[in-house]
Protein backbone atom coordinates (compact mmCIF):
# COMPACT_ATOMS: atom_id res chain seq x y z
CA UNK A 1 0.00 0.00 0.00
CA UNK A 2 1.31 3.41 -0.98
CA UNK A 3 0.60 6.34 1.33
CA UNK A 4 1.06 9.96 0.36
CA UNK A 5 4.11 11.62 1.91
CA UNK A 6 1.96 13.82 4.17
CA UNK A 7 0.14 10.73 5.50
CA UNK A 8 3.38 8.95 6.29
CA UNK A 9 4.76 12.05 8.03
CA UNK A 10 1.49 12.43 9.96
CA UNK A 11 1.79 8.84 11.21
CA UNK A 12 5.48 9.25 12.09
CA UNK A 13 4.88 12.49 13.99
CA UNK A 14 1.78 11.27 15.84
CA UNK A 15 3.34 7.97 16.89
CA UNK A 16 6.63 9.57 17.94
CA UNK A 17 4.84 12.21 20.04
CA UNK A 18 2.36 9.64 21.45
CA UNK A 19 5.25 7.51 22.73
CA UNK A 20 5.64 10.04 25.53
CA UNK A 21 2.82 12.59 25.84
CA UNK A 22 4.86 14.58 28.40
CA UNK A 23 7.58 15.25 25.85
CA UNK A 24 7.66 18.26 23.52
CA UNK A 25 9.38 18.04 20.13
CA UNK A 26 9.68 20.71 17.43
CA UNK A 27 9.04 20.14 13.73
CA UNK A 28 12.83 20.33 13.27
CA UNK A 29 13.43 17.62 15.95
CA UNK A 30 10.92 15.31 14.28
CA UNK A 31 12.21 16.07 10.78
CA UNK A 32 15.74 15.18 11.84
CA UNK A 33 14.62 11.96 13.51
CA UNK A 34 12.91 10.70 10.34
CA UNK A 35 15.21 12.33 7.79
CA UNK A 36 12.43 14.34 6.15
CA UNK A 37 11.78 18.00 5.22
CA UNK A 38 10.94 20.13 8.27
CA UNK A 39 8.91 22.52 6.12
CA UNK A 40 6.67 19.67 4.99
CA UNK A 41 6.46 18.32 8.53
CA UNK A 42 5.45 21.74 9.95
CA UNK A 43 2.41 21.74 7.66
CA UNK A 44 1.52 18.18 8.68
CA UNK A 45 1.77 19.13 12.37
CA UNK A 46 -0.66 22.01 11.83
CA UNK A 47 -3.17 19.54 10.36
CA UNK A 48 -2.67 17.23 13.36
CA UNK A 49 -3.14 20.21 15.71
CA UNK A 50 -6.41 21.23 14.00
CA UNK A 51 -7.61 17.65 14.46
CA UNK A 52 -6.89 17.88 18.20
CA UNK A 53 -4.21 15.20 18.23
CA UNK A 54 -1.24 17.43 19.03
CA UNK A 55 -0.86 20.84 20.60
CA UNK A 56 1.80 23.48 20.56
CA UNK A 57 3.96 25.29 18.11
CA UNK A 58 4.36 28.72 19.74
CA UNK A 59 6.69 30.36 17.21
CA UNK A 60 9.10 28.69 14.82
CA UNK A 61 10.99 26.89 17.60
CA UNK A 62 7.82 25.95 19.50
CA UNK A 63 7.41 22.30 20.26
CA UNK A 64 4.49 19.95 19.86
CA UNK A 65 3.15 17.35 22.25
CA UNK A 66 0.53 14.63 21.89
CA UNK A 67 -2.84 15.48 23.48
CA UNK A 68 -5.05 12.78 21.90
CA UNK A 69 -6.22 9.47 23.33
CA UNK A 70 -3.78 6.66 22.48
CA UNK A 71 -6.39 3.94 22.96
CA UNK A 72 -9.14 5.66 21.00
CA UNK A 73 -7.09 6.95 18.06
CA UNK A 74 -6.50 4.49 15.24
CA UNK A 75 -4.09 4.64 12.31
CA UNK A 76 -7.16 5.23 10.11
CA UNK A 77 -8.01 8.42 12.02
CA UNK A 78 -4.65 9.85 10.96
CA UNK A 79 -4.70 8.45 7.43
CA UNK A 80 -8.17 10.00 6.93
CA UNK A 81 -6.76 13.47 7.68
CA UNK A 82 -4.46 13.30 4.67
CA UNK A 83 -5.94 10.83 2.18
CA UNK A 84 -9.23 11.31 0.31
CA UNK A 85 -12.15 9.46 1.96
CA UNK A 86 -12.75 6.06 0.31
CA UNK A 87 -16.28 6.94 -0.84
CA UNK A 88 -15.42 10.39 -2.16
CA UNK A 89 -13.40 9.54 -5.25
CA UNK A 90 -14.63 10.56 -8.68
CA UNK A 91 -15.91 7.94 -11.07
CA UNK A 92 -13.21 6.66 -13.43
CA UNK A 93 -13.91 6.47 -17.17
CA UNK A 94 -15.23 3.05 -18.13
CA UNK A 95 -16.42 2.20 -14.63
CA UNK A 96 -20.01 1.79 -15.81
CA UNK A 97 -19.10 -1.01 -18.21
CA UNK A 98 -19.32 -4.67 -17.16
CA UNK A 99 -15.53 -5.04 -17.06
CA UNK A 100 -15.06 -1.68 -15.36
CA UNK A 101 -17.60 -2.65 -12.69
CA UNK A 102 -15.96 -6.05 -12.11
CA UNK A 103 -12.54 -4.40 -11.74
CA UNK A 104 -14.00 -1.86 -9.36
CA UNK A 105 -15.39 -4.64 -7.13
CA UNK A 106 -11.88 -6.13 -6.80
CA UNK A 107 -10.36 -2.72 -5.98
CA UNK A 108 -13.12 -2.02 -3.45
CA UNK A 109 -12.40 -5.37 -1.77
CA UNK A 110 -8.74 -4.37 -1.37
CA UNK A 111 -9.71 -0.93 0.01
CA UNK A 112 -12.11 -2.48 2.53
CA UNK A 113 -9.44 -4.83 3.88
CA UNK A 114 -6.91 -1.98 4.08
CA UNK A 115 -9.40 0.22 5.89
CA UNK A 116 -10.37 -2.54 8.34
CA UNK A 117 -6.69 -3.06 9.14
CA UNK A 118 -5.95 0.63 9.67
CA UNK A 119 -9.10 1.06 11.76
CA UNK A 120 -8.25 -1.87 14.02
CA UNK A 121 -4.78 -0.70 15.03
CA UNK A 122 -4.86 1.94 17.78
CA UNK A 123 -1.83 4.07 18.59
CA UNK A 124 -1.65 2.15 21.89
CA UNK A 125 -1.54 -1.20 20.07
CA UNK A 126 1.05 0.11 17.62
CA UNK A 127 3.34 1.38 20.39
CA UNK A 128 2.87 -1.70 22.56
CA UNK A 129 3.44 -4.31 19.83
CA UNK A 130 5.83 -2.91 17.22
CA UNK A 131 5.26 -5.45 14.42
CA UNK B 1 -12.50 -8.38 39.60
CA UNK B 2 -13.76 -11.42 37.77
CA UNK B 3 -13.00 -15.11 38.19
CA UNK B 4 -12.41 -17.28 35.12
CA UNK B 5 -13.63 -20.89 35.25
CA UNK B 6 -14.79 -23.58 32.80
CA UNK B 7 -18.38 -23.18 31.64
CA UNK B 8 -20.97 -25.67 32.92
CA UNK B 9 -24.38 -26.72 31.67
CA UNK B 10 -25.92 -24.42 34.30
CA UNK B 11 -24.23 -21.39 32.60
CA UNK B 12 -25.79 -22.06 29.20
CA UNK B 13 -28.95 -20.01 29.60
CA UNK B 14 -26.99 -16.92 30.75
CA UNK B 15 -24.41 -17.40 27.95
CA UNK B 16 -27.12 -17.83 25.35
CA UNK B 17 -29.02 -14.78 26.61
CA UNK B 18 -25.91 -12.54 26.63
CA UNK B 19 -24.95 -13.66 23.13
CA UNK B 20 -28.47 -13.18 21.79
CA UNK B 21 -28.62 -9.69 23.31
CA UNK B 22 -25.35 -8.74 21.55
CA UNK B 23 -25.73 -10.51 18.20
CA UNK B 24 -29.49 -10.75 17.76
CA UNK B 25 -29.23 -14.51 17.07
CA UNK B 26 -30.44 -17.22 19.42
CA UNK B 27 -28.26 -20.36 19.13
CA UNK B 28 -28.58 -22.48 22.32
CA UNK B 29 -27.64 -25.74 20.52
CA UNK B 30 -24.35 -24.16 19.37
CA UNK B 31 -23.42 -23.17 22.93
CA UNK B 32 -24.44 -26.62 24.18
CA UNK B 33 -21.97 -28.16 21.67
CA UNK B 34 -19.19 -25.93 23.04
CA UNK B 35 -19.34 -27.94 26.29
CA UNK B 36 -17.83 -30.94 24.43
CA UNK B 37 -14.73 -32.22 26.27
CA UNK B 38 -12.28 -31.38 23.44
CA UNK B 39 -13.37 -27.73 23.53
CA UNK B 40 -12.33 -24.97 25.87
CA UNK B 41 -15.34 -23.00 27.02
CA UNK B 42 -14.63 -20.49 29.79
CA UNK B 43 -16.77 -17.97 31.61
CA UNK B 44 -15.90 -14.82 33.53
CA UNK B 45 -17.95 -14.43 36.68
CA UNK B 46 -18.30 -11.26 38.75
CA UNK B 47 -17.82 -11.51 42.51
CA UNK B 48 -21.63 -11.50 42.80
CA UNK B 49 -21.77 -14.61 40.63
CA UNK B 50 -23.15 -12.90 37.51
CA UNK B 51 -21.91 -13.79 34.02
CA UNK B 52 -19.53 -11.04 32.82
CA UNK B 53 -18.41 -12.77 29.62
CA UNK B 54 -17.31 -15.99 27.97
CA UNK B 55 -14.83 -17.35 25.43
CA UNK B 56 -14.85 -20.58 23.43
CA UNK B 57 -12.15 -22.28 21.42
CA UNK B 58 -10.47 -25.51 20.43
CA UNK B 59 -7.11 -26.85 19.27
CA UNK B 60 -7.49 -27.99 15.66
CA UNK B 61 -4.75 -29.50 13.49
CA UNK B 62 -4.60 -29.33 9.67
CA UNK B 63 -7.75 -27.25 9.43
CA UNK B 64 -7.43 -25.52 6.02
CA UNK B 65 -3.98 -27.10 5.63
CA UNK B 66 -2.52 -25.32 8.68
CA UNK B 67 -0.60 -27.08 11.48
CA UNK B 68 -2.18 -27.26 14.94
CA UNK B 69 -3.35 -23.95 16.38
CA UNK B 70 -5.72 -22.83 19.08
CA UNK B 71 -8.83 -21.40 17.45
CA UNK B 72 -10.97 -18.80 19.18
CA UNK B 73 -14.53 -19.42 18.02
CA UNK B 74 -16.33 -16.80 20.08
CA UNK B 75 -15.82 -14.18 22.76
CA UNK B 76 -18.44 -11.91 24.30
CA UNK B 77 -18.29 -9.51 27.22
CA UNK B 78 -21.29 -7.90 28.90
CA UNK B 79 -21.23 -4.23 27.76
CA UNK B 80 -21.76 -3.20 31.42
CA UNK B 81 -18.36 -4.66 32.36
CA UNK B 82 -16.42 -3.57 29.25
CA UNK B 83 -13.10 -1.71 29.54
CA UNK B 84 -12.41 -3.52 32.83
CA UNK B 85 -10.13 -6.17 31.41
CA UNK B 86 -12.72 -8.99 31.31
CA UNK B 87 -12.04 -9.74 27.63
CA UNK B 88 -8.29 -9.72 28.19
CA UNK B 89 -8.63 -12.03 31.22
CA UNK B 90 -10.72 -14.48 29.16
CA UNK B 91 -8.30 -14.28 26.23
CA UNK B 92 -5.28 -14.90 28.45
CA UNK B 93 -6.95 -17.82 30.23
CA UNK B 94 -7.77 -19.48 26.91
CA UNK B 95 -4.24 -18.79 25.57
CA UNK B 96 -2.78 -20.46 28.70
CA UNK B 97 -4.92 -23.56 28.07
CA UNK B 98 -3.83 -23.66 24.44
CA UNK B 99 -0.18 -23.47 25.54
CA UNK B 100 -0.78 -26.33 27.98
CA UNK B 101 -2.25 -28.31 25.10
CA UNK B 102 1.07 -27.84 23.30
CA UNK B 103 0.22 -25.32 20.58
CA UNK B 104 2.16 -22.13 19.95
CA UNK B 105 -0.29 -20.29 17.71
CA UNK B 106 -3.70 -18.77 18.32
CA UNK B 107 -6.07 -18.00 15.49
CA UNK B 108 -9.51 -16.51 14.93
CA UNK B 109 -11.82 -15.12 12.23
CA UNK B 110 -13.32 -11.67 12.60
CA UNK B 111 -15.95 -9.68 10.73
CA UNK B 112 -13.84 -7.00 9.05
CA UNK B 113 -16.56 -4.39 9.64
CA UNK B 114 -16.59 -5.12 13.39
CA UNK B 115 -13.91 -2.65 14.44
CA UNK B 116 -14.49 -3.22 18.15
CA UNK B 117 -13.58 -6.90 18.13
CA UNK B 118 -10.84 -6.39 15.51
CA UNK B 119 -9.24 -3.75 17.74
CA UNK B 120 -9.54 -6.04 20.75
CA UNK B 121 -7.63 -8.87 19.09
CA UNK B 122 -5.07 -6.40 17.69
CA UNK B 123 -4.53 -5.02 21.19
CA UNK B 124 -3.68 -8.58 22.30
CA UNK B 125 -0.89 -8.55 19.71
CA UNK B 126 -2.67 -10.46 16.94
CA UNK B 127 -1.90 -9.58 13.31
CA UNK B 128 -3.23 -10.78 9.92
CA UNK B 129 -2.67 -14.55 9.64
CA UNK B 130 -1.53 -16.61 6.66
CA UNK B 131 -5.03 -17.33 5.31
CA UNK B 132 -7.58 -15.23 3.50
CA UNK B 133 -11.21 -16.13 4.05
CA UNK B 134 -13.28 -16.44 0.87
CA UNK B 135 -16.98 -17.02 0.47
CA UNK B 136 -19.87 -16.84 -1.98
CA UNK B 137 -23.61 -17.09 -2.25
CA UNK B 138 -24.45 -20.56 -3.63
CA UNK B 139 -26.05 -20.24 -7.03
Amino acid sequence: MKLQTATRLGLYATLELARDPERTLSAADLAERFGVSSHHLAKVLRTLATAGLVQGGRGAAGGYRFIGNRRRTTLMDIVALFEPAPGSRAKEPGEDTEIGGALQRVLTEIDEIAEATLRSVSLETMLKHPM
Amino acid sequence: MVAIRPAQASDLSAISALDERLTGFSKPAYWQDMLAPERHFLVAESDRGALAGFIAGEVRAWEFGQPAAGWVFAIQVDPKTRLKGVGTALFEALAARFRQAGVTRLRTLVDRKDHLILSFFRAQGMVAGPSLQLDMELP
